[in-house]
């Protein structure tokens, strides 16, 4: 393996934007990930009730209710009608993540996504092989059996074992050994399958995925024309498979990344040093210069 | 199919075995989660769940582990249970009434808080609530019925008088004395567990059981002559005649006899 491709990904955008500029996203999703926690956790730590419960259901300001809607599905197919609150939370959560992308609550949401993001990190530091890769289809096939043992079982299957609902809750309302399943997953995604837990396996993600096939807000590879092949995006990716459409543009393909796959992470806006990407709306498939990417094609 | 003979195209035989592959882990995967699934719906005997909760497996279907209930209960009572640590399945609400007893809100705040109804919002009585029924487990140990006057489950029962009730016989003992025995009466219990609480033997002597293990339930077809009786004024069969009883002395219908008493069953119209 040459020294360029062991090279940090990321390292020529620090050093043309410097650090700060090419850890924006990065730096306001942690935040994002931190801010969501605290909002439900400084009710128990510091008696502000301003969110009540956890990323499965709960109430904002005492009237907001928010409810996840892959559990709510799992209690219909399982033969129990909600009473409305738990509908109108449900339906609430899908309006929104169907219009800035479903797989926003993985990156920017999700109390397990720093948990694999840093099993990735580390992963890469050690330099391990990529290991077990199943299908990125995997996890709609789960999501599908996790329904099907909803209904034959007549119970909320999945959060018996979901991680991400467990460990949110075990930090809200007390842990047990909620540790040894996220210390699970940590390993799952170290040693068995590189980014395997949220990109292959999780059926939340793939639920939510579903609910952001359409969604508005999306990140387009604008400046595409300007890409000198550093491939600095494809190793930060979680979802890499969502690139190389819209980077490539072969027949005048959207620079749009439209695969519902996408977490809107902004990763890819991060590491790339010449600024290919940007986030826009699904609408926009404005690109810059394209002729010269034909040209450069040719 | 294609016709015998002819391979079928590379593409179709990737799908399909793509598609096999999936399946059958699925399957396996599944039966995992559901063996996973099944197991963790043994709610332990001491595990009470909230007022109004619907019976167990139905719970299982309709709580999704928010807690809101748990953050709505001013008095600490209930909790989530957590990972490997409590019985019941993970995350759902529950209480144990030895050591945090449910203090029967007169608003029912948890029920109001329950989203998705897995806690009915149709209990809107707390007297109405069947979150088990209190059983004196131990008479051998149990004070009163030593024929000591503790009547401490008695006292802090918030249905007193109606859900347990002090039920006065002779101390054979003492030959002298009261034996005050506490008798639950089920159609009034709440299953709140102040009782158990308060018991104050070390082991609790009465204790609130689910309503699965502390009743029994009589059979659908099962009357009671006496109360049919009374009702229709009438022998329930007619033609029925009374017979004298064969054994003369004391407990029997035998009034000439010195300890006999009065008969129980008085046939209209019959003169003995």
């Amino acid at each position: 393996m040459s020294a360029t491709t062991k090279r940090l990904a990321g390292h020529e955008a620090i050093r043309v934007k410097g650090w700060l500029a090419a850890h924006k996203w990065l730096i306001l999703r942690r935040l994002s990930q931190v801010m969501f926690l605290l909002v439900f956790l400084v009710g128990p730590w510091f008696g502000i009730w301003w969110v009540t419960g956890t990323l499965a259901g709960s109430r904002t300001f005492g009237v907001l209710p928010l409810t996840d809607p892959l559990v709510l599905l799992q209690s219909l197919v399982a033969g129990h009608l909600p009473e409305l609150t738990a509908i109108v939370g449900a339906l609430i959560v899908m309006a929104v993540y169907a219009v800035i992308g479903g797989r926003v609550f993985c990156s920017w949401v999700c109390p397990i996504n720093p948990v694999t993001d840093g099993a990735h990190w580390l992963h890469d530091r050690l330099g391990f092989s990529k290991g077990w890769q199943p299908k990125r289809s995997t996890r709609l096939w789960i999501l599908g059996a996790v329904l099907a043992v909803s209904a034959v079982t007549g119970t909320i299957a999945w959060e018996v074992v979901n991680p991400v609902t467990i460990l949110h809750r075990g930090l809200v309302y007390g842990m047990g050994f909620a540790w040894a399943l996220v210390g699970a997953v940590f390993l799952f995604d170290l040693v068995v399958a590189r980014r395997g837990w949220c990109g292959h396996v999780c059926p939340v993600g793939a639920f939510y995925g579903l609910i952001g096939t359409k969604s508005l807000l999306r990140v387009s590879a604008v400046n595409r024309s300007a890409c000198n092949d550093c491939m600095d995006c494809f190793a930060v990716c979680p979802e890499s498979q969502v690139i190389p459409a819209a980077l490539r543009g072969r027949d005048g393909a959207s620079p749009l990344i439209l695969s519902s796959d996408c977490t809107n992470c902004g990763r890819c806006i991060d590491v790339c040093a010449v600024d290919v990407f940007a986030f826009t709306h699904r609408c926009d498939t404005y690109v810059k210069n394209d002729e010269q990417l034909a040209d450069k094609a040719a | 199919m294609p016709a015998s003979g002819q391979p079928i195209s590379p593409q179709r035989r990737r799908f399909l075995t793509e598609t096999a592959r999936m399946a059958g882990g699925c399957v396996v995967a599944g039966s995992a989660l559901a063996y996973l699934v099944n197991d963790a719906r043994g709610l332990p005997a001491e595990a009470l769940r909230p007022p109004g909760a619907l019976p167990e497996a139905d719970f299982l279907a309709a709580c999704i582990r928010c807690g809101l209930c748990v953050r709505d209960c001013p008095y600490d009572t209930l909790s989530l249970a957590e990972l490997g640590v409590d019985g019941p399945a993970t995350g759902t609400p529950f209480f144990t009434a030895r050591q945090v007893p449910c203090e029967m809100c007169e608003d029912v705040p948890c029920v109001a808080a329950c989203p998705t109804g897995a806690l009915d919002p149709s209990l809107t009585n707390i007297d109405d609530a069947r979150m088990g029924t209190a059983v004196l487990v131990d008479q051998e140990n149990c004070l009163n019925l030593l024929g000591l006057r503790c009547d401490v489950c008695y006292r802090v029962c918030p249905v007193i008088d109606e859900a347990i009730t002090l039920e006065l016989s002779h101390n054979v003992r003492s030959g002298h004395h009261a034996i005050f025995a506490p008798v639950v009466h089920a159609d009034h219990c709440t299953g709140c567990g102040m009782c158990e609480k308060s018991c104050v033997l070390p082991e609790a002597a009465i204790k609130v059981l689910p309503v699965r293990l502390a009743r029994g339930r009589s059979a659908d077809h099962y009357r009671k002559g006496w109360e049919e009786k009374d009702a229709r004024g009438a022998p329930v069969v007619e033609g029925i005649i009374d017979l004298p009883d064969r054994l003369p002395g004391p407990g029997t219908d035998n009034l000439t006899a010195p300890g006999g008493f009065e008969p129980a069953l008085k046939l209209p119209g019959v003169k003995p």
